[in-house]
């Protein structure tokens, strides 16, 4: 059985429909790369898996689990949503750390809160996540000390330490200069080795291709094409993700 | 009267300005919090009337604010509080003006905490969505996300303009005078009357020089100190 399971999902901001019914199920220790050009609503759906926006209607389960049903008319109490949401994590494109922590306190600060174990437990979480990210020399320095890519390392530490199911990663690297993509997205690419169950929405082709084990192109708010990297990017089905590949290739 | 004869009795006033400025401060932070919170309430009620409240305080001279709290329970109740608690202290303990002092406390405290409140509001709604974001994903608490992750950048951010604030209120305390109250202005002028000098008027602004001075250092400090981090 799949580990998540998004069904039909729609999301309207006013009159602005921006999720169309989205559908897809990811198993566990899979990477699902979502591209699609600007406004396609993809981080609306990463938004909508985190609980940061609640879908109109569609239904999320994870593990077997109905964490959200659009046509179940009782509204989710702030404790359920809270909970819901520690079965995800959010690598957000602006990284978010907190700016008066060190990197260390920001990796240790939320697993703290929820008491995830001893303190002594959770500084070594920490500090062997951030010796995965590459960050042991770090510990001490503040956001502010640091590059957008050891930033963006530091926010994947962050979201690891508290073990979520399914890790979504909105644009990753599009905050960083283009020699910062490479170590972020090393850092990512060594999470599937470690089978984390991961989507990430990202502009890099490349990225997607070698890594994810399937693909959705989103384009106005519907999937257009899915499939493993081969088919969606050697043989797209569809004239949108064809037109969106080339525009894509053009760039080089 | 000796140099230092003007000093003591000086000193004497700075004390009631001093005790003003404090009390202002200590309640006065304190309550412009719940009033941020109101003004950014999303029970419009709630907002609406706090606007209000905030509006008609900043928005009518301090000395006016004064001169309502003393006189308008006489006035409206017909019991005047302030005096009667005068006649209470000067009977029983021989303080003169003890009402008075706590008719100005409450002005000043009022009108002080809705400019922080003001200050505040400014300084919660500058942190960026993103903060929230980031706590709410690692399954924290709305009040977690706030104390820990949200308040200490506010403060950073809120030190200059309350430095400012805290500076300005010093000076504001000489507008006790307007219902006769003790501070060191009034203290000056007493000896303008009565002794025909006119020096120790001028010689105030050494105390508010030097408090301010010091003020300056230790809220300098702080900013220093809260400047570790950048947000
Ligand atoms: N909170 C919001 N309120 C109104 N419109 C929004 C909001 N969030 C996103 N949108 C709109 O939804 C559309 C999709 O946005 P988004 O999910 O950010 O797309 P993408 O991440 O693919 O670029 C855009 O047109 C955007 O303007
Ligand atoms: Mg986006």
């Amino acid at each position: 059985m799949a580990l998540l399971e998004a069904k039909n999902i729609t999301k309207s901001f006013g009159k602005t429909e921006v999720l169309k019914g989205i559908s897809f199920s990811l198993n566990k220790g899979e990477v699902l790369s979502i591209i699609g050009s600007s406004g396609s609503g993809k981080t609306t759906l990463l938004r909508c898996l985190n609980f940061l926006e609640l879908p109109d209607e569609g239904s999320i389960t994870v593990g077997g689990k109905v964490l959200y049903d659009g046509s179940d008319a009782t509204t989710l109490s702030d404790e359920a949503i809270r909970q819901n949401r520690l079965h995800f994590g959010l690598v957000f494109q602006n990284f978010n750390l907190f700016p008066q922590y060190t990197v260390l306190e920001n990796v240790t600060l939320a697993p703290t809160l929820l008491k995830r174990g001893t303190p002594q437990e959770i500084e070594q979480t920490a500090l062997r996540l951030l010796e995965q990210v590459g960050l042991s020399d770090k510990l001490g320095s503040y956001p502010h000390q640091l590059s957008g890519g050891q930033q963006q390392r530091v926010a994947i530490a962050r979201a690891l330490a508290l073990r979520p199911e399914v890790l979504c990663f909105d644009e990753p690297t599009s905050a960083l200069d283009p020699e910062l993509t490479g170590e972020v997205l090393r850092v990512i690419r060594g999470l599937k080795d470690k089978d984390t169950t991961m989507i990430v929405v990202t502009h890099e082709m490349e990225f997607a291709r070698c890594v994810a084990d399937r693909v959705i192109y989103m384009a106005d708010g519907v999937i257009e094409e899915m499939g493993t990297p081969e088919q969606v990017f050697g043989q797209p089905q569809s004239e949108k993700t064809k037109a969106f590949l080339r525009g894509a290739q053009d760039l080089f | 009267m000796s140099f230092l004869e003007v000093t003591a009795f000086l000193w004497d006033g700075f004390l009631i300005s001093l005790l003003i400025f404090a009390v202002t401060l200590l309640c006065g932070a304190p309550l412009g919090l719940p009033i941020a919170f109101c003004s950014m309430s999303r029970f419009k009620p709630v907002k609406a009337v706090s606007k209000v409240i905030v509006w008609i305080v900043r928005g009518v001279p301090l000395m006016l604010q004064i001169f309502i709290i003393y006189y308008v329970p006489g006035l409206l109740f017909e019991t005047p509080i302030f005096s009667q608690m005068d006649r209470f202290f000067f009977v029983n303990y021989g303080i003169a003006d003890a009402g008075r002092i706590v008719a100005v406390l409450i002005a000043f405290t009022l009108n002080y905490a809705c400019y922080f409140s003001e200050i505040y509001r400014g300084g919660i709604e500058s942190i960026s969505k993103g903060q929230y974001e980031a706590g709410y994903v690692l399954g924290l608490t709305k009040s977690q996300i706030f104390r820990k992750i949200i308040l200490k950048q506010v403060i950073q951010r809120i030190v200059p303009p309350m430095s400012n604030e805290i500076i300005t209120l010093i000076k504001d305390t000489a507008l006790a005078n307007c219902i006769i109250v003790c501070e060191i202005i009034k203290q000056a002028k007493e000896l303008a009357a009565t002794k025909a000098m006119i020096w120790p008027l001028f010689y105030t602004g050494v105390f508010y020089l030097v408090f301010v001075g010091l003020l300056t250092v230790v809220l300098g400090r702080l900013e220093k100190k809260l400047s570790y981090f950048r947000s």
